[in-house]
C-alpha cells in the first residue's frame, strides 16, 4: 500500500480537477439556457415549470442522499452482522 | 424446418463442458452460443413438438415474438458471459453457466406451464452452483438460502399450474390475468406470487441482493442476466395490463436506490439497482399498453447488456484486487484505464444518457406512463432515473476507479474478460445509437416510437446533469455519505436474524420444559423407591412385600376368584 508518486494520475491534481468541474459547470448553465431557446415538447402540466427537469433532478437527488444518510443510523450494523 | 429445440445446443455446450478440457472447452463453449442463436434464426413461429401427457396437451416450443426476442437475448448474454469466464478453470462454473443460460432458453420457449415449471427449477438449481463456486462460507449459506427461496417459487408455480389444470383442463401458458372465479382465482395468484418472487418484488427480493454478490466475479454476470428477466417475460405473457404492477413496478423502482446508496460492496450496489431497472419494466407491463409492453421488453433487452457490463467491470476489479467494497477502493483508473471507460460505458447506459441503450427503452416506459395519465407514476420513475444515474452511473464508477487513492496498484483483466466487457459496450452504443435497426426490431406488439428528439435529449440531459450537479455539491459540501464497512439491514433481517432467533428462543423453552419435567419424573421415582423401603430392617416397607410370594399368590387368587363370582351375578341378572 505505498504511496507511488511517480504513477501520480491526471485527477491527483487539483487544478485539474477544477478545470473538469468548471467544464461541467458550463454545461449544466448551458442545459438551463436551451430550455428558454428550444421549444419542447409538453407531454404534462408541470414541465411548464423552467428548467424543471433539471430542478427535479438535483432536489431529487439531495433529497435522495439526506433520507439514505438518516436511514444509516437505524440499518445500519457491523460489517460480520450476519456472521456473529 | 431443420432447427432443434431451442435449448438444446447450450443444454449440449453444457454436457460437453464437463468431458472436455482445453481450448476444445473453450471452443465448444463459444460456438454453442452461437449456433443456438443460428438455430433460432431458422425456426417460424408457431408450436412444435407438441405432445400429449396424462390427457394433458404439452406445447414444449412455442415461437412467437415476444419468445423469439427473449431467445435472442439469452443467447446473446450468454456468449459475452462465457467469453468473460474463458479464464477459469472450474469446470464446475462453466457447466453451471451454460446449462442455466440453456434453463432460461427453455423456459421462455415454454407454451404450457408444466414445461414452465421444469425450466423454472432448472434454473434455480443449475444457478445456485455458481453461487457455491465462491467456495466460502458465506457464499455457502447465502445459496442455501437463494435455493430455498426460489424452489419455493417453483412450489408455488407448481400448485397454481395444478389448481388451472384442474378448472380449465388445460396447461397452455397464455394470459393469465387476475380476475377469475373460485379456486381459480388462488391459482391465479399462486402463480402470481411465483413470478414475482424470480422478478424480486419488494418483500420478496433479498435473495437477489443476498445472493449475487456472493457469488463467483463471472458467476454473477450470468446471474444478473437470466432469473429475473425470465419472470419478467413471463409477466409479460400472463398478466399485461394488470394495474397493480404499475404500484409493485414503481415501489421496486424507487425503494432499492436509497439501500444502494448507502451500501458498500459494489455489486450488491449493481443488485440493488438490478431490483430497480426491473421496476421500470414492470410498471410498463402493469400499463399494458403497446408501447408501454415493447418499452418493457426493450428495457429488458438492454438491461441484460448494461448490468451485465457493469457486473463485469466490478468482477474484473474483483478479480483483480481481491476487494470490492467502495471503502477499500479507489484510483484504480490509474491502473485500470480500459476497464474504466468500460465501466463508464456502462454507467451511461444504465443511466438513459442518449446515444446509449438505457435512453431508448427507458424513455417508452416513462412516454407510456403519461400518456395513460399515471402522473405520480411518471414522477417517481423520474426521481427513480435520477436516482439510478446517482447510485450506478456515478457511485461505481468514481468508488471504484477515481474518489481517494487507495493506493492499490494492479493490472488491467485478463484479455478474454476485456474482450467481453468491450463486446457488451459495443453493444450498448449500438442499441442506443441504432435502436430502429436493432432492438426496436424484435419489439414483439406493433407500435412505431421515435426515442430522438429536442425534447427528450434536452431534458434526459437536465434531469442527469443536474443529478451529477447534485453529487459534486454533496461531496463538495462533505455532505456525502462516505463508504463505510457495513452491514444494511434489510427484510433479510426477518429471516436471517429475527425467524432464528424467534425459533432458537422458543427451542430453548420447550427443551429447559422439557428437561426439568424429565428430572422431577426421575426424583419423584426415586423418592417412591426410597419411601418403600426400610433401609434400617433391610426390608421393604410395603405389606404384601413382607409375606411370602406364595401367600402373595393366595391373596391375588381369592381376589381373581371374588371378581369372577361376582360377574357371574350380574350375567344372571341381566
Amino acid at each position: 500500500m505505498s504511496e507511488n508518486h511517480d504513477s501520480d494520475g491526471w485527477f491527483d491534481k487539483p487544478e485539474n480537477v477544477r478545470k473538469l468541474l468548471r467544464v461541467f459547470y458550463v454545461i449544466c448553465g448551458l442545459l438551463v439556457l436551451f430550455d428558454f431557446v428550444v421549444h419542447r415538447h409538453i407531454y404534462h402540466d408541470w414541465e411548464n415549470i423552467p428548467a424543471f427537469y433539471a430542478i427535479y433532478g438535483f432536489v431529487g437527488c439531495v433529497v435522495l442522499v439526506l433520507i439514505a444518510k438518516e436511514m444509516r443510523k437505524f440499518l445500519m450494523r457491523g460489517e460480520d452482522y450476519y456472521d456473529e | 424446418m431443420n432447427s432443434v429445440i431451442p435449448f438444446i445446443p447450450l443444454m449440449l455446450g453444457a454436457l460437453a463442458a464437463i468431458v472436455l478440457r482445453g481450448w476444445l472447452r473453450n471452443l465448444i463453449m463459444i460456438v454453442a452460443p452461437i449456433l443456438g442463436a443460428i438455430n433460432l434464426m431458422g425456426m417460424d413461429h408457431g408450436v412444435f413438438w407438441s405432445v400429449e401427457f396424462m390427457g394433458y396437451a404439452l406445447e414444449p416450443v412455442k415461437v412467437d415474438k415476444l419468445s423469439m426476442m427473449f431467445g435472442y437475448l439469452f443467447h446473446l448474454a450468454s456468449l459475452i458471459a462465457v467469453i468473460y469466464a474463458l479464464h477459469v478453470k472450474d469446470t464446475v462454473q462453466h457447466v453451471a453457466g451454460l446449462a442455466y443460460a440453456a434453463s432460461a432458453v427453455g423456459a421462455v420457449f415454454a407454451g404450457d406451464l408444466l414445461t414452465l415449471f421444469i425450466f423454472w427449477e432448472l434454473l434455480a438449481l443449475t444457478s445456485v452452483f455458481l453461487i457455491w463456486a465462491r467456495r466460502t462460507d458465506r457464499a455457502y449459506s447465502s445459496g442455501i438460502r437463494y435455493l430455498i427461496i426460489q424452489v419455493l417459487s417453483g412450489v408455488l408455480l407448481l400448485v397454481g399450474l395444478l389448481i388451472f389444470a384442474q378448472v380449465n383442463n388445460s396447461l397452455l401458458f397464455t394470459h393469465i390475468g387476475l380476475q377469475h372465479e373460485g379456486i381459480a382465482q388462488v391459482g391465479a395468484w399462486l402463480i402470481f406470487f411465483a413470478f414475482g418472487i424470480k422478478c424480486a418484488f419488494p418483500f420478496m427480493h433479498n435473495w437477489l441482493t443476498d445472493a449475487y454478490p456472493e457469488a463467483t466475479p463471472s458467476g454473477t454476470v450470468f446471474l444478473a442476466s437470466f432469473t429475473t428477466k425470465v419472470a419478467v417475460y413471463a409477466f409479460a405473457r400472463g398478466y399485461p395490463g394488470e394495474e397493480i404492477l404499475v404500484w409493485i413496478g414503481v415501489t421496486m423502482a424507487c425503494f432499492p436506490i436509497f439501500f444502494a446508496v448507502i451500501e458498500n460492496d459494489l455489486r450488491r450496489v449493481l443488485a440493488y439497482s438490478l431490483i430497480n431497472q426491473i421496476g421500470f419494466m414492470i410498471v410498463g407491463i402493469g400499463i399494458g399498453t403497446a408501447i408501454a409492453l415493447n418499452g418493457a421488453v426493450a428495457h429488458a433487452f438492454n438491461d441484460v447488456i448494461f448490468k451485465g457490463l457493469l457486473m463485469m467491470t466490478m468482477g474484473a476489479v474483483l478479480h483483480m484486487t481481491g476487494k470490492i467494497n467502495g471503502s477499500e477502493l479507489g484510483g484504480l483508473y490509474k491502473s485500470m484505464p480500459k476497464t474504466t471507460v468500460l465501466c463508464i460505458v456502462g454507467a451511461a447506459s444504465i443511466s438513459a444518457f442518449p446515444l446509449f441503450s438505457g435512453f431508448v427503452s427507458k424513455s417508452m416506459i416513462m412516454a407510456a406512463a403519461v400518456a395513460e395519465g399515471y402522473d405520480v407514476v411518471w414522477l417517481l420513475l423520474l426521481f427513480a432515473a435520477a436516482g439510478v444515474f446517482h447510485h450506478a452511473g456515478i457511485k461505481i464508477p468514481y468508488f471504484a476507479f477515481f474518489a481517494h487513492d487507495s493506493g492499490i496498484r494492479t493490472t488491467e483483466p485478463p484479455k478474454n474478460m476485456l474482450v467481453a466487457m468491450t463486446l457488451a459496450a459495443i453493444a450498448c452504443v449500438v442499441l442506443g445509437t441504432f435502436p430502429a435497426q436493432t432492438v426496436y426490431a424484435l419489439l414483439p406488439w406493433e407500435h412505431s416510437y421515435q426515442p430522438y428528439d429536442v425534447t427528450h435529449v434536452l431534458t434526459q440531459l437536465q434531469l442527469l446533469f443536474f443529478s451529477a450537479l447534485a453529487f459534486v455539491w454533496l461531496n463538495l459540501r462533505n455532505m456525502y455519505p462516505p463508504e463505510l464497512p457495513s452491514t444494511n439491514l434489510d427484510t433479510d433481517w426477518l429471516y436471517r436474524r429475527l425467524a432464528p432467533a424467534v425459533v432458537t428462543r422458543v427451542a430453548s423453552t420447550i427443551y429447559g420444559a422439557y428437561v426439568s419435567f424429565e428430572k422431577a419424573l426421575v426424583s419423584s421415582i426415586g423418592q417412591m423407591v426410597q419411601n418403600s423401603y426400610d433401609a434400617e430392617s433391610g426390608k421393604p416397607k410395603g405389606y404384601f412385600a413382607r409375606l411370602w410370594p406364595t401367600e402373595t399368590m393366595v391373596v391375588w387368587v381369592a381376589v381373581l376368584l371374588a371378581i369372577y363370582l361376582i360377574f357371574y351375578y350380574i350375567h344372571d341378572l341381566l
